[in-house]
């Protein structure tokens, strides 16, 4: 009885007498959340225009971001240094395309998905040679990101909120925002569904496979640069992020492949719920449940919806 | 011009199904085994077979294994290297409760274990596909890896949390712990190696290896078949991660001598599995061997081979080096043969069969 | 045809008071909103070869899925020797008797010819894992006879020469033939062919009548296909259904179809 006691009630009990604790933990989620909603946006952008199940985008993240403090550490201006790093971006989704993407179309998606895992070790391998593997702290200040925090004063306690996370959440939803009017209202948004929905169709019609995958895979590039400035603002920036950034995989399954709204509730879903269970139920077994929460998380939920939260039902035709 | 079958005429079904029906191939297979057993014992030193031969044993081993999960079923995992650690620490258990059964009955029963985990973590497959189900194998990969730091009557609650290995005597000889000579433990690895390789042939050449191929190939036409996928998917599930378990198993006893989950047992061996069957290709029970070497001898190769050639390389340059060769080698395998190795030896054997002539 | 396959496949003396081996009755099938079939009721009779024919998206396709388990359809029975069936699996299907090809060729591309056919012997097959471990004894007695069987199916189909090659090389006649070898291979008692000459020169379509027949002919199996080509349709089958929309406009002998106004509307179409 202890055992279910300690499990169906105990919890709950604390949440309800340290409501404070409740809403930092809520939080602190939230804002992992957020992060991992980006990683995969990044997955689903690329998902959706080039059907690769992208798994270098977590590799991508912390590439960009040890770029951008590589350089910053040469002696290069922040902001300059960002330009660059947007740049490498550049060359990189345009190499990807030439190099890798290019002469492996019509492959089955698993030979593109390995493929991926090339580039994966390709990039650690690279960012570790030309930066060093050692972690390093993000130049959060120089480029004027908000520092410190604010307490705000309810329920009876202090919740404390990192200004840093604050900035991330805002950054996150105008990003998310603009992206959806790009993928909406121009050119290359409705070229990009295109692509997306067949490739052979949008060729007929006279869309540049080539470019628009060069375009997608810098749009990916770009967020994972964002995502990675953010996330090495809160910790550091060195490539043991790539294990965190695998946590992308189950959000994804939550959200559906192809649902960009499916990447943020996924995300907030798999980061408040993994916050939650660690501080609530993690030490009855002992604590670090948030090394495997997110997958068994996922797990039960493909059960139930095999499909995600936004995918479309599947009918299986023969 | 040596390599011709002409001649060789086959005269029932059993030559025809025969795995290897060429006698050049047979002939070949008992070199190539004569000098496993015989001449690499004989002369072969302790680095090459410490650093070398028992690596390259181990994870073709496990190769083998996630092939038949991946290769022949057509179902991704990335727990492989979890699955490894359940037969870790199951024949650790095992042997320390009965000290006194002979160690390789352990390390083979250990692949049980493994088994029964394997198919607990296969049960999500009913229902979820592809991409989708490689989570559930992260969730393996996660979970068991925690489970093994976590639990410590696993590893005995040594103060060290990590696995100690006893000595085990087999006829009077130690094969396990500080004493055993590596050749001793090279040879028992290539035994069991050799055993479980064989059995996975006849598996994947029978009734059962078929069954699988079609679950890969097309399920729905393979359930019209009469394949029920849910017990082709789990038996699949099972005799891959027994053969990840006695991986696993020989890793720790024959090869580190003990060691820690999260070192041997991570996520990152998981994926240099998955690298070695990508790479020597898909469905392949040689490619599996050919991608065990390649993966296991590289970094040896290049932290011994290139000092040797006059090229200084400092440790931490040798790995990102590593790192950006392996990356460039999956990309560029996929590239050019997309079912690897296996396939290239099948093409150097056809142009042997046919030279001088094009075909 | 060789002597063992008419042995383990007697031919069924056709019996004056033709006997029902399945009955459709009332079958309704629906996606969401969209209604694939409504209310289609039809038999198909030991031995003969029934088409099933209509326009595209008439829901010929999904009447074969129902049959064999594919698709639960929401209302109406469907009777297979006599057995009444609710919500079975494709794989319950096979059990009974029942096999398919399909309008895309659905074989395991990964797998040689050979191997595909003996695929089909699955169910056929009970050596259990333990011998299949060691390739010898049982099991192997076991593979080897089944595969002359499968040389067999190989020999009636005229396939000998790409019995090595992985299917996925062959063209697409090539690859319908060995699908259909396939289909043999389970030794059915219903046979259900998804347009079986489909994008096929007149010589292959020539090839595969001579097929069916012959499979109609020597093994007694009952066929139920679908195809488009009207000329062929006509001179195989012994009756035919007509869908459109999801409903029965027709059923009777090839003679009687081609006069029915309604049949004739939906193919020429018609002025509403």
């Amino acid at each position: 009885m202890d055992i279910l006691y300690s499990i169906f009630v105990d919890p709950f009990m604390q949440m309800g007498s340290a409501p404070d604790l409740l809403v930092q933990t809520l939080w602190e989620g939230f804002v992992g959340g957020i992060l991992y909603a980006l990683i995969a946006l990044g997955f689903v952008l690329i998902f959706k225009a080039s059907g690769v199940f992208n798994f270098a985008q977590g590799i991508m993240v912390v590439f960009a971001a040890l770029t951008l403090v590589g350089l910053y550490e040469k002696g290069v201006p922040a902001f300059l240094a960002l330009a660059i790093t947007i740049g490498v971006m550049f060359v990189l989704a345009y190499a990807i395309e030439r190099v890798v993407l290019r002469p492996l179309v019509n492959q089955p998606d698993i030979i593109l998905f390995m493929a991926t895992f090339g580039l994966t070790y390709l990039l650690i391998g690279l960012g570790e040679a030309i930066f060093g593997g050692n972690p390093k702290v993000m130049i959060a200040e120089q480029l004027y990101l908000p520092k410190g925090a604010i307490d705000l004063k309810i329920l009876g306690g202090v919740v404390t909120l990192q200004k840093i996370d604050i900035a991330a959440a805002i950054i996150a939803l105008v990003m998310i925002g603009a992206l959806s009017l790009f993928f909406q209202y121009t050119r290359i948004g409705r070229a990009l569904r295109a692509v997306a929905d067949s490739h052979k169709a949008a060729l007929s019609v006279g869309i540049s496979l080539n470019q628009i995958w060069v375009i997608v895979w810098f749009i990916a590039g770009v967020v994972a640069l964002i995502t990675g400035i953010m996330w090495g603002a809160r910790s550091d920036v060195s490539f043991a992020l790539q294990v965190v950034a695998l946590k992308a995989l189950p959000v994804l399954i939550l959200g559906g492949f192809t649902s960009v709204p499916g990447a943020i509730v996924g995300g907030l879903i798999i980061g408040i719920g993994e916050k939650i269970g660690e501080f609530y139920w993690g030490p009855l077994v002992g604590g670090a449940t948030e090394s495997w929460l997110a997958y068994c998380i996922a797990l039960v939920f493909l059960m139930f919806r095999p499909q995600g939260l936004f995918g479309e039902r599947i009918i299986e035709r023969i | 011009m040596f390599y011709r079958e002409a001649g060789q005429f086959k005269t029932s079904y059993a030559a025809d199904m025969a795995i290897f029906p060429i006698l050049q191939d047979r002939i070949g297979l008992a070199v190539i085994l004569a000098i496993a057993f015989i001449a690499i014992p004989l002369f072969g030193s302790n680095f090459l077979i410490q650093t070398v031969m028992i690596p390259f044993l181990v994870f073709a081993l496990a190769a083998i294994g996630l092939n038949i999960l991946t290769g022949y079923t057509g179902l991704i995992s990335l727990g492989s290297g979890a699955f490894m650690g359940v037969g870790a620490y199951a024949c650790y258990k095992l042997t320390t409760i009965f000290p006194g059964v002979n160690i390789i009955v352990w390390i083979l029963a250990s692949g049980f274990f493994a088994a029964a985990i394997g198919v607990v973590f296969g049960l999500p497959s009913l229902r979820i596909k592809g991409f989708y189900l490689t989570v559930a194998t992260l969730a393996a990969q996660f979970f068991l890896q925690w489970s093994f730091v976590r639990i410590p009557w696993l590893y005995n609650y040594n103060a060290s949390g990590a696995i100690e290995v006893p000595q085990r005597l087999l006829a009077g000889i130690p094969v396990t712990g500080a004493n055993a000579t590596p050749v001793t433990r090279y040879l028992v690895l290539l035994s069991i190696v050799i055993l479980l390789t064989w059995i996975a042939s006849n598996l994947v050449h029978g009734r059962i290896g078929r069954s699988w191929m079609a679950v890969r190939d097309m399920d729905i036409a393979a359930e019209l078949m009469g394949i029920r996928l849910l017990p082709a998917k789990l038996l699949s599930f099972a005799v891959s991660s027994f053969y990840c378990g006695v991986a696993g198993a020989c890793m720790m006893f024959l090869w580190y001598g003990g060691g820690e989950a999260n070192d041997a047992f991570n996520i990152n061996q998981s994926f240099t599995i998955l690298f070695m069957v990508i790479i020597g290709g898909l469905g392949s029970i040689i490619g599996s061997y050919f991608g065990a070497a390649f993966i296991s001898i590289l970094p040896t190769a290049l932290k011994f081979g290139l000092p040797a050639m006059g090229i200084a390389l400092s440790g931490p340059v040798a790995e990102h080096l590593n790192y950006i060769i392996l990356g460039v080698l999956i990309l560029f395998f996929l590239i050019v043969e997309p079912h690897g190795l296996a396939r290239l030896w099948q093409v150097g054997k056809q142009k042997l069969r046919v030279w001088p002539f094009p075909y | 045809m060789n002597e063992t396959m008419v042995q383990s496949q007697p031919v069924v003396a056709s019996a004056s008071a033709p006997e029902k081996l399945l009955t459709v009755e009332n079958v309704t099938l629906s996606f969401g909103g969209v209604r694939a079939l409504s209310d289609v009721s039809f038999d198909i009779r030991k031995s003969e070869i029934r088409a099933i024919i209509g326009p595209n998206g008439a829901g010929k396709t999904s009447m074969l899925n129902c049959i064999n388990g594919f698709y639960h359809p929401q209302a109406g029975r469907i009777t297979f020797k006599g057995k009444m069936r609710q919500r079975m699996r494709p794989y319950d299907a096979a059990l009974q008797g029942i096999a398919r090809t399909f309008q895309n060729v659905a074989l395991f591309k990964g797998m040689t010819t050979l191997d595909n056919i003996l695929t089909g012997r699955t169910l056929k097959m009970h050596r259990s894992f333990f011998w299949h471990l060691f390739r010898h004894g049982p099991a192997m007695n076991e593979e080897i006879e089944h595969r002359k069987y499968c040389e067999e199916i190989i020999d009636f189909l005229e396939i000998e020469h790409i019995r090595k090659t992985p299917v996925g090389r062959l063209p697409y006649g090539l690859q319908k033939r060995v699908e259909l070898g396939r289909a043999l291979a389970m030794q059915p008692d219903l046979l259900l062919l998804d347009e079986p000459m489909a994008g096929m020169n007149l010589e292959e379509k020539e090839d595969m009548c001579r097929f069916i027949l012959d499979v109609n002919r020597q093994f007694g199996t009952t066929i139920a296909l679908i195809e488009h080509d009207m000329g062929v349709v006509m001179d195989i089958s012994d009756r035919v259904v007509v869908l459109e929309y999801g409903h029965k406009i027709a059923d009777g002998s090839p003679d009687e179809v081609k006069a029915d106004q309604r049949v004739i509307d939906a193919y020429l179409g018609v002025s509403h």
